[in-house]
């Protein structure tokens, strides 16, 4: 689930579905969510470092997944419910400025 | 039939602004790119239904977009503004300390006189890019922040920024803040700082290549080596491409400000907003006025009819002013309060075409046939 201003830049509403392979990570997710909307390439992760941006968060099944390695495979059952649709990854712009 | 076209770029979304060529009744298109700051959108001179867009939010970074509709539809753009090179080095901090570069935002974009795919990119940390495939893919000009200088340069209040772009192609300019303003002969391969006669508080020296906060800087298109330039204080002119300033101050209640504009027949008619201070960013007595030099300077008007002329606080940033090429120039600005102004009759009166948008960041305009 993707945040509005995300949402209108790919141009979809509501949830995305990726097709991934291979153990969950964030790392895998976010290249999944770019390959299929190149216009949030940048969006979520610096161009040049790969890091998460400062104001973009990561959740799922009531857990912060924000400072996971990108290239760690996410905890059980957290990685399950994701891969098998029953939970989203929600993606968050976080609440700061005004 | 004519029409004019204003793209106005706001802290929350891109505006277009239309009319016919009276200029006074006004159709308002936007929010485009909602939420978003836009610091920047500009049409192509040779197709003026291409106009580019640079959008950014501390969120989600930057991004450009593009229009083929005069900015009623967007498309996304490419947003990999990596410095070439690898290792991009370092520039000074505000402390003096060395600090390396980082890319940051897009100020300015400057699309080609004559190539409509080829558009050019002011970059926060000061760096110049240019896109030749319509803004799908950028690749920096290295010649201007590798320049023997550049690890001498640190950041005005706004950051360390590329904010005017002045094509004359081949001849280029570039201001950055707080570097100064550099020349290429040679489209943007190589630069000389062309700083020579600004005097600024803080640079004891005198003679100092860089170091000078250069807020504007136009020309007009029939005098290439004229140049006016708002500095941080001071409002300067050049009559050699650069290789000299004077300045032209003379009766300004204050020579702080940021936009500069020049009349699109007149290239003695200078437009300025004079504003208080650097500490107090907002016009002198809370009267919005508009200067006017009709003699390139030294000799100014103030111009009020039309603008609020007691309780008004707004400022007019670097970008946010520019001029038409009707028979009857007109001149327009956008304020930090939401208001963008036109003057139908080169400055001479004033009406608002908006009263509350967002904070207005950048303002252009074009003339359609």
């Amino acid at each position: 689930m993707l945040p509005g201003h995300l949402r209108s830049l790919a141009g979809v509403s509501g949830e995305v579905r990726l097709d991934v392979a291979g153990p969950l990570t964030l790392g895998v997710l976010v290249d999944a969510l770019e390959a299929g909307f190149p216009a949030l390439r940048g969006t979520l992760r610096d161009r040049v470092t790969g890091r998460r941006r400062a104001f973009v968060r990561f959740y799922a099944c009531e857990r912060d997944l924000s400072n996971e390695p990108p290239d760690a495979p996410l905890p059980e059952p957290v990685a399950a419910a994701i891969a098998a649709g029953r939970e989203p990854l929600l993606v968050i712009g976080a609440m700061a400025g005004g | 039939m004519t029409q004019v076209r204003v793209l106005a770029g706001t802290r929350k979304g891109a505006f277009v602004l239309t009319s016919d060529g009276t200029r006074r009744k006004w159709s308002v298109s936007g929010p485009h790119m909602a939420g978003w700051e836009i610091y920047h959108l500009k049409g192509s001179p040779a197709n003026p239904d291409r106009v580019y867009a640079s959008q950014n939010t501390g969120w989600f970074g930057q991004l450009t977009q593009r229009s083929d509709d005069g900015g009623l539809t967007w498309q996304p753009a490419g947003n990999d503004f990596t410095y070439a090179g690898g290792d991009p080095g370092t520039h000074l901090w505000y402390d003096g300390t060395p600090r390396p570069w980082e890319f940051k935002r897009i100020w300015h974009l400057e699309p080609s006189l004559t190539d409509p795919d080829t558009v050019y990119a002011g970059a926060e940390d000061a760096a110049l890019f240019r896109s030749t495939d319509g803004a799908s893919t950028w690749t920096e000009l290295t010649g201007l922040r590798q320049h023997s200088t550049g690890p001498q340069w640190q950041p005005g209040a706004g950051g360390l920024c590329v904010h005017t772009i002045i094509l004359q192609e081949p001849r280029m300019y570039v201001a950055i803040s707080a570097a100064g303003t550099f020349r290429s002969d040679d489209n943007g391969e190589t630069w000389q700082p062309v700083n020579r006669g600004l005097v600024s508080a803080g640079i004891p020296d005198t003679d100092a290549e860089v170091g000078h906060c250069v807020h504007h800087v136009e020309a007009h298109p029939s005098r290439p080596d004229t140049l006016f330039m708002q500095k941080h204080w001071d409002v300067m002119r050049s009559d050699d491409g650069g290789l000299s300033w004077t300045e032209v101050s003379g009766n300004l209640p204050t020579d702080f400000g940021f936009p500069i504009g020049v009349h699109a027949h007149e290239p003695e008619t200078v437009y300025v907003v004079p504003i208080t201070s650097d500490e107090l960013h907002y016009p002198p007595d809370g009267r919005l006025r508009v200067y006017r030099s009709r003699s390139g300077g030294h000799e100014w008007e103030p111009l009020t009819n039309g603008l609020p002329q007691q309780d008004c606080y707004v400022n007019v940033y670097r970008d946010a002013m520019a001029v038409d090429t009707l028979d009857e120039c007109g001149i327009y600005f956008g304020t930090t309060g939401g208001q963008v102004y036109v003057s139908p009759d080169s400055g001479d009166t004033w009406e608002p075409i908006v009263r509350d948008l967002p904070a207005v960041l950048s303002v252009e305009v074009q003339v359609l046939p």
